[in-house]
């Protein structure tokens, strides 16, 4: 019956209507809901695949190195090359670990990075979905990866791992409070936490959100660049230190896909940077020309070029540095942002302020507030910080961690 | 087949069952407050059930409750668990049955 | 709520949640416990969303499954000496009864009182706004007296686990 009505491809209609007809409809949103999977599933596949061979690339660049060029043409098959390496490699596990958890890390690691991804809109109505409460979800989502690491680092019943697993999880807590803090600057400007909604308003007043928050974009960048493990806040592998840390047992495609799950987190954050502050598909009217997916996959691949560009520039923190960073540093700075965007929003809401004029003169006070901020915050909170440390942190054996009283 | 109250109420009832067996049986205090923190959930799942169940305008104040009791769960967490590491620094042991310095 | 999905989804979450949350019942390791006591936190969730909470659900993922189970983590982490075999104490038996009898009360008190339930088709409205709304206007007490909560217990544990210096 599908095919009688089926003359050729501009008859979709009849698609359609076989598709929404059983069911009571219920089989349209099956099928997008499958459509949406596969398609942030190979979106997410590809980029990682390729991102393997640009990272390298641009950072042996950066190094003054010439990165990977022997397997195929300027060496773009050597992510093809490295996987059947890791594919052939024995994978090893611990016989005093706890096996079903060992081999179960690896694969639901790559959930909360998918789960992000679903709420970041490609386009007008592009969106897998358009969640009311999406910022709280990526914040919440991203918090997951914390427990997935523990569970890894657990499970390989290995002193670096659980060292490495202690690390992540006083880093990503830690920096969790100002990400949260600062998402919810351009949250305020757009009354609302849907990423849909934020991009509109972007759209809406033809501005970026950063030129209005530009201190919250500076702290959720660096937050995020600590949410995902990367240098300069890849304490938990830090391998002059503890081996691998949490990676430590891990070996062959298990590992493989620990190191591919750190570049999809990068993309996502890049994706959430750029839905956030950069107007996700919106481009100054520029979306009217080329699809929107192609401007946020272009301001991704900007933002991943800056993560690549910490990584290849900036020395690794030392632990009380980093945590001090993320409490006397970007915690209260935050507070203050929240501050201000509050009392702006309520004078421009209340007083029904014209946008065009009001936006620019919250701009140019928030980028002063940036400026005062970082030079007061530094002299002040930062100077301490930079003070050699009165007592080692975490540096007693982790069995031995409190001794019993005399 | 329709989705009434009762089903929820009867997860949530479940919940708060093995919630009590937990909390009561378990012999670490960390499982002790896993079952307090499942019985938690259970009445949460009470108040989010409700609240769809009356009228749209009036199922704020379930939601609304929901938060405040996931904000003291929280709370009492931390707490909770500070006092197992220390109750671990001073005995050597969080077994609910070795804490017995209170008997007379 | 007569969807065949929503039933779907119902019987699967509600599945997940009370199977899990028996796992922690039986399981031998208490490391398993905390895990399978994660995904009933998250399953949980999945029944708020069905019953169209979505910022709970949000806040309910954000708050147990990221935060107090990561707390629970911690505490097994740092009570190295401590057994690890979840083993039941005296009271399993009288626990056992107890629980049993009230949730068997509980249970037949929800299933014989006639509720004045309203189900209209209620879809996601966007809630965050109506809480945040009730928070600092009908509840704002509540809230700050919750925000004085949060402050004390954070200090208070801080004070508890400080290492005399």
């Amino acid at each position: 019956m599908l095919l009688d009505n089926f003359y050729d491809i501009r008859d979709l209609q009849n698609l359609v209507e076989w598709i929404t007809d059983p069911l009571n409809g219920q089989l349209a949103y099956v099928v997008a809901a499958l459509l949406g999977c596969v398609a942030i599933l190979s979106f997410i596949g590809a980029t990682a695949i390729i991102n393997i061979w640009i990272e390298r690339r641009v950072i042996a660049r950066m190094q003054a190195r010439l990165g990977p060029n022997r397997v195929g043409p300027m060496g773009l098959l050597q992510p093809v090359a490295d996987a059947l390496k890791l594919i052939q490699k024995e994978v090893l596990v611990p016989r005093l670990g706890d096996v079903p958890i060992f081999l179960l890390g690896p694969m639901l690691i790559f959930i909360p990075p998918m789960f992000t991804f679903g709420v970041v809109p490609f386009g007008e109505n592009m969106a897998y979905v358009n969640l009311n409460v999406g910022v709280l979800f990526i914040i919440a989502f991203t918090s997951i990866t914390t427990l997935l690491i523990f569970m890894a680092a657990w499970s390989s019943n290995n002193k670096y791992a659980l060292f490495g697993a202690m690390r992540v999880i006083a880093m990503l807590v830690s920096y969790e409070v100002p990400l949260v803090l600062a998402a919810m600057g351009p949250v305020i400007f757009a009354g609302s936490m849907s990423l849909q909604d934020i991009v509109q308003f972007q759209k809406d007043n033809f501005t970026m959100l950063v030129w209005i928050q530009p201190l919250a974009f500076i702290v959720f960048l660096l937050s995020a660049t600590a949410e995902i493990n990367r240098s300069p806040f890849d304490l938990a592998e830090a391998e002059s230190e503890i081996v691998a840390g949490y990676l430590t047992e891990f070996s062959g495609m298990k590992w493989g896909l620990f190191y591919v799950v750190e570049l999809v987190n990068a993309i996502v954050s890049a994706g959430v940077v750029a839905t956030l502050f950069f107007g996700g598909w919106w481009l100054f009217g520029l979306e009217e020309w080329i699809p929107g997916w192609l401007i946020v996959i272009g301001k991704i691949y900007f933002f991943y070029f800056i993560f690549m560009w910490f990584r290849g520039t900036l020395p690794r923190l030392r632990m009380d540095q980093l945590m001090a960073f993320a409490w006397k540093y970007l915690l209260p700075v935050s507070l203050v942002n929240i501050l201000v965007a509050g009392l702006e929003v309520t004078l421009w809401l209340r007083n029904d302020w014209d946008t065009g004029i009001a936006f620019p003169i919250f701009g140019v006070i928030n980028a002063g507030l940036l400026g005062f901020l970082a030079w007061f915050a530094g002299r002040t909170l930062a100077g301490k910080m930079a003070e050699a440390p009165t007592r080692a942190h975490m540096g007693t054996p982790l069995g031995e961690i409190y001794r019993s009283p005399a | 087949m329709e989705l009434t109250v009762e089903y929820f109420l009867t997860v949530s009832a479940a919940l708060f069952a093995i919630g009590l067996y937990v909390a009561l049986s378990k012999r670490n205090a960390v499982g002790v407050l896993m079952g307090v923190e499942l019985m938690l959930n259970s009445v949460n799942l009470t108040f989010i059930a409700f609240s769809r169940f009356t009228p749209a305008d009036n199922q704020i104040t379930g939601h609304v409750f929901a938060l405040f009791v996931i904000t003291v769960a929280a709370a009492e967490a931390a707490i909770a668990l500070a006092l197992a590491v220390v109750i671990y620094r001073l005995r050597r042991t969080v077994n609910v049955d070795e804490l017995n310095l209170l008997r007379w | 709520m007569d969807d065949l999905g929503i039933v779907i989804a119902f019987w699967t979450l509600s599945g997940l949640t009370v199977g899990s949350a028996l796992l922690i019942v039986v399981t031998r390791n208490i490391f398993h416990a905390v895990l399978a006591l994660i995904v009933s936190f998250l399953g949980v969730a999945g029944l708020y969303v069905l019953l169209s909470a979505d910022f709970i659900a949000v806040a309910q993922v954000l708050v147990y499954a990221g935060a107090v189970s990561v707390l629970m983590l911690f505490a097994l982490m740092l009570t190295p000496r401590q057994a690890r075999n979840n083993a039941a104490n005296y009271l399993e038996i009288p626990g056992l009864l107890l629980s049993l009898v009230i949730g068997g009360l509980i249970t037949v008190a929800a299933v014989s009182t006639d509720w004045a339930e309203v189900d209209d088709d209620r879809g996601f409205d966007a809630t965050s706004r109506l809480i945040g709304e009730a928070l600092i206007d009908k509840w704002v007490l509540p809230f700050e007296i919750a925000a004085v909560i949060l402050l004390v217990a954070m200090v208070g544990a801080i004070m508890l686990v400080r290492e005399d210096q």
